[in-house]
């Protein structure tokens, strides 16, 4: 297990400096040069010509790179034009808040999706079968920032029962677990948690479906037993998977948060990806995306370590 | 019956139905893909006769007409933020949201079925160095990838056509690889290697027409994604840029209206949504139509 565990680490490492070079390519895709946010537009040639020797953008893009890398590994991750803070500080604090909302999505939408998946997958092609698939096809169909929207009109502007935007009293400085400010959780949670439901319980069913139908399923039954026992059974054979799915939701739900916390104003790497590209501060841009590609890196061998580890069926390979 | 026909040596010789015409035979089966292909064929209908269908020029607003509501006389879902009829402005709409939503899924698939069947059918040292590169791009969560790439690259819909555009390429990429990798072990790739065809020839004969099936209906299950990412980008202010017609971009600027107008706001979502279910349930009707070979 322990070598399994070295040999997909290893692996990743090529991955992560990938990743890695992908993001140090983003600032150069940037129309005009880099400076362009940091300089006013009437500066002399001389000043600019200053700048770049400053910022090392004269020397080759080689050497860039590895000064780069070499200061990210070290944890700078450079500092904000906006702002002037670093921004390991900035993203830190998205991170965190958007971990919240991302975790709770995900365990709304296993819930939920296990749920549907396992109605579905015991009494299949009845009503309640094609309801959970209409259910799941919804949830991956539905464009989950329109969703929000309307849970907003319908929750916040008609029934006026929860707050449209913000993360509470004291913005998110002062993030405390009552009610104040959980209510703010609850309507972006909810919409994100449309997509891993629906996916989660697309993947229950099959799994259920799956496992009822082979035969040692009938030999138990044949042996005597119980419904519950004939239940247990199911759960052991589909967990492992389901909760793969799950981790990987998880990831997505983190990276793709930007167009939820956009809708509800939730202080997440979202919503600080979406000033950094609107404000052209290409570091916060950069540190952030570098940041959660590497999180949904680790997040992808954290879950196979943990599948083969739950799975026996699963090669180590 | 059957041995009538056999004993019979003057019957007309009946052709057995091709492979497509059994996979449309059996798709027509089923009401629920055939309601979204119906719905798919109208709004490109809407989207190529937009400026016949649409009562009002969607781009010219009236101050004095500001946000009326769904149902007013003369503009029967309403006006936007600028006075814009609505109605025209959602079936314009339909032209560009399409275009952002199906043109990456082309592009990719052209691309990355290339790639996939490089990797796949040349083996060795050319699928490590292809695939371990689109490994790199799966290590980013799709919506990540796209914001990254078209806010670094600005808005536009050209920029927002490239972003997504790689996002597609790994998924069909591996998909390809993966399906050619297991074409190119059969036994009809080695006896036409061994009765003398070349490689281009293989692939062009024996290899193209088995695996692109499912990188085809592969390609469909991602409209749906596309869509939704696509109005996505431009619902963030990247992508198309005002004040063209694209329901995203309506989205966004509808969204100061919502405690005012709350039902006009939600309308482009409803046609994003539309769109993207009805793919999502022509693709599983197109899937299972094809799934089983007769």
């Amino acid at each position: 297990m322990l070598i399994f565990i070295c040999k997909r680490l290893v692996y990743t490492i090529p991955i992560m400096l990938g990743v890695a070079v992908v993001c140090f390519m983003l600032v150069h895709l940037a129309p005009g040069d880099p400076l362009v946010s940091v300089l006013p537009p009437d500066a002399s040639e001389n000043l600019k010509q200053q700048l770049m020797t400053l910022y090392g953008f004269d020397r080759p893009y080689w050497e860039q790179f590895f000064k780069w890398l070499g200061r990210t590994l070290q944890g700078d991750l450079g500092t904000s034009i906006r702002t002037n803070r670093p921004v390991v500080l900035e993203v830190t604090k998205a991170v965190h808040n958007t971990l919240m909302l991302a975790a709770l999505a995900t365990v709304i939408g296993f819930v939920l999706g296990t749920l549907f998946g396992f109605v579905a997958g015991y009494f299949r092609d009845s009503w309640i079968d094609k309801l959970a698939s209409a259910v799941s096809v919804v949830g991956v169909s539905v464009p989950h920032y329109w969703l929000g929207m309307v849970l907003v009109i319908v929750f916040a502007v008609t029934l006026g029962w929860l707050p449209p935007t913000g993360a509470g009293p004291g913005g998110s400085e002062a993030w405390k677990w009552n009610w104040a400010h959980v209510r703010h959780l609850i309507l972006p949670a909810v919409t994100m948690s449309m997509i891993p439901m629906g996916i989660i319980a697309r993947t229950v069913r099959a799994l259920v479906a799956e496992t009822l139908s082979q035969e040692f399923i009938a030999g138990l039954r044949a042996k005597g037993l119980s419904d519950f026992g004939i239940f247990r059974h199911v759960v052991k054979n589909a967990a492992p998977t389901a909760l793969a799915v799950m981790g990987i939701q998880l990831g997505y739900l983190l990276g793709g948060s930007i167009l939820i916390e956009t809708v509800f104003a939730w202080p997440g790497t979202g919503l600080l990806l979406n000033d950094a590209i609107f404000q052209r501060d290409l570091p916060v841009l950069q540190g952030t995306i570098l940041v959660l590609a590497m999180f949904f890196v680790i997040l992808n061998v954290a879950v196979d370590v943990l599948q083969t580890a739950l799975d026996p069926r699963v090669q180590r390979s | 019956m059957l041995d009538a026909s056999y004993a019979d040596a003057n019957a007309p010789i009946t052709r057995s139905p091709g492979y497509w015409a059994t996979v449309w035979r059996r798709f027509r089966r089923d009401p629920v893909a055939v309601c979204a292909l119906v719905v798919i064929l109208l709004l490109v209908l809407v989207a190529i006769f937009a400026p016949l269908i649409a009562p009002h020029d969607p781009y010219r607003g009236m101050t004095l007409r500001r946000l009326r509501p769904p149902g007013t006389e003369g503009y029967p879902l309403g006006t936007d933020e600028l006075g814009r009829d609505m109605l025209s402005r959602l079936i314009f709409g339909a032209r560009l949201s399409l275009f952002m939503g199906v043109t990456p899924v082309l592009l990719a698939l052209i691309i990355g079925s290339a790639i996939g069947l490089t990797a796949g059918y040349v083996g060795g040292l050319v699928n490590t160095l292809l695939m371990r590169t689109i490994d790199v791009f799966f290590a980013f969560p799709s919506v990540l990838l796209a914001v990254a790439l078209s806010g670094a690259l600005g808005a536009g819909i050209a920029n927002g056509l490239i972003s997504l555009t790689v996002v597609f390429i790994p998924p069909i990429a591996r998909v390809a690889e993966s399906v050619t990798t297991s074409v190119r072990t059969r036994d009809y790739v080695e006896a036409a290697r061994a009765s003398g065809a070349g490689g281009f020839s293989i692939v062009r004969y024996h290899v193209l027409g088995n695996v692109l099936g499912p990188i085809f209906v592969y390609a469909m299950s991602l409209i749906a994604v596309s869509m939704i990412l696509a109005s996505g980008l431009s619902f963030l202010g990247l992508g198309v840029k005002p004040p063209e017609p694209e329901w995203g971009l309506m989205l966004n600027t509808l969204r100061t209206a919502i405690y005012t107008q709350p039902l006009l706001c939600a309308l482009p979502g409803v046609m994003i949504f539309l769109t993207s279910i009805s793919f999502n349930l022509l693709t599983d009707g197109l899937r299972s139509a094809m799934d089983i070979k007769a």
